[in-house]
């Protein structure tokens, strides 16, 4: 027992930092496994109101861009509603008899990341705005995200500039499916792999979610082809996508909520 | 003491806004960042405990960790070049360290520079290999560890010029 002590006091420099280290490291584990509970994140009230006030005031230095980029959404809504000939939805307000499969929310980013290869961003909305993890996160121009952790007030999103996140995505013009990863190179670009070989794929060509995970619905646009090559095996498309967004230049986001997504997981668990 | 003692938690808090409000934002060409927030545990006092120093860098990476949402990188690799400053500064000031006397104000700028360098790689390969988190992307881990690291290091030691106290 004296032995035990003697050792412990002689070499407790090592021992703290073997415990400070390994307990760092159990935290680093933690957060590079899709959706295990962690307690550091940047959802909490400390670092969420920090980034808020920052945020409050840093907005108004890109007022005028973001500005452009809602107007120039409101342009294209517009420009639909007119052109589909449904007009007697333009009166339709109340949005809680809405029933339609998707509702949608909005949220500002308060905090952006792209630099790292697993980039988690902070929204200004939480569990009291009936945001949820699972939820999907899209900016006016494409696809941003995967709603992880909420705290009350503050949310933390998985990017897709993240090197654990798969998102489900297809060709425009042919049902063609494959999933979209990131290398963790080049934010401007993901990569979309497993699209069959017989698949007609083209540089230049649109790729949008396939609407097949039930967190984004089918049609949001992603990117266009910039290069593809076989993969290893020689069956499957490696294919480089050039995001529509830029996510660099984040502010106003809408939060996707998909209403039978309980119903659909609870379906496919039972298979 | 006190005096020190307040130092210390102004440079702590000081470095922390910093890192997180103004550093995390620079991006040079992309993805280079600085994290010049590990010149509290270089400029630590010599003299100070090793044990309040290793549980102070733990926090300090831990603070930097929850606003990064990197997990415990941060706080892995702080812990890591606290453990293992006594080595550095023993390599990098020889025996005026034997004797305890390090003052950073009055020792010279080449061994001053290395002891930072050293620091330096020594944390940022720490922090980019458990950031990345695997073998595979090592390439990618040196690269960062260099270009961050240069920048790091050129930072430090103009902010360490700007606010040293001349020797009177």
């Amino acid at each position: 027992m004296q032995q035990i002590i003697n050792f412990i006091i002689r070499n407790k420099n090592f021992l703290l930092f073997l415990l400070l280290f390994c307990l760092s490291l159990l935290f680093t584990i933690q957060s590079h496994s899709y959706h295990k509970s962690k307690f550091i994140n940047s959802a909490n009230f400390l670092t969420g109101g920090v980034y808020n006030t920052v945020n409050d005031i840093s907005s108004y230095f890109s007022l005028k861009s973001q500005n452009k980029l809602l107007s120039e959404e409101n342009r294209r809504l517009r420009m639909l509603l007119r052109n589909s000939g449904i007009q007697h939805e333009l009166s339709f307000i109340d949005s809680t008899s809405y029933n339609k499969a998707y509702r949608f929310y909005t949220a500002n980013i308060i905090k952006n990341s792209y630099s790292l290869t697993d980039n988690i961003l902070t929204i200004d909305k939480g569990k009291k705005d009936s945001i949820k993890p699972d939820f999907g996160v899209i900016s006016s121009k494409g696809i941003v995200g995967i709603v992880d952790k909420t705290s009350p007030s503050y949310g933390t999103v998985i990017s897709i500039l993240n090197t654990t996140s798969q998102i489900s995505g297809q060709l425009k013009k042919t049902n063609h499916f494959g999933t979209l990863k990131w290398n963790g190179k080049d934010p401007a670009m993901v990569q979309l792999i497993d699209i069959a070989k017989i698949a007609p794929v083209k540089i230049g060509d649109t790729i949008i979610t396939s609407g097949r995970s039930s967190i984004f619905p089918k049609n949001i646009p992603v990117g266009t082809v910039v290069d593809f090559k076989l993969d290893a095996a020689e069956n499957y498309y490696e294919i480089n996508v050039k995001l529509f967004n830029d996510m660099t230049n984040l502010e106003h986001v809408y939060v996707i909520e998909n209403v039978n997504s309980e119903e659909i997981n609870k379906l496919l668990e039972n298979n | 003491m006190n005096t020190i003692f307040s130092i210390h938690t102004v440079r702590f808090v000081a470095l922390v806004i910093l890192q997180v409000l103004i550093l995390n934002h620079v991006n040079f060409v992309g993805y280079i960042n600085p994290y010049i927030y590990i010149l509290f545990i270089a400029l630590f006092p010599v003299k100070n405990n090793r044990i309040v120093l290793m549980l102070l860098s733990f926090l300090l990476g831990l603070i930097i960790d929850l606003f990064l949402d990197t997990g415990g990188a941060h706080a892995a690799a702080s812990v890591f070049i606290a453990y293992a400053r006594p080595l550095v500064l023993k390599s990098s000031f020889g025996t005026i360290y034997e004797h305890q006397t390090v003052k950073f104000n009055t020792i010279d700028f080449g061994s001053k520079l290395t002891y930072f360098t050293i620091l330096t790689v020594l944390h940022h390969f720490v922090l980019f290999f458990l950031e990345i988190f695997s073998v595979s992307k090592i390439l990618l881990v040196f690269q960062k560890t260099l270009f961050s690291s240069i920048f790091t290091i050129l930072l430090s030691v103009i902010v360490t010029i700007i606010f040293s106290r001349k020797p009177k």
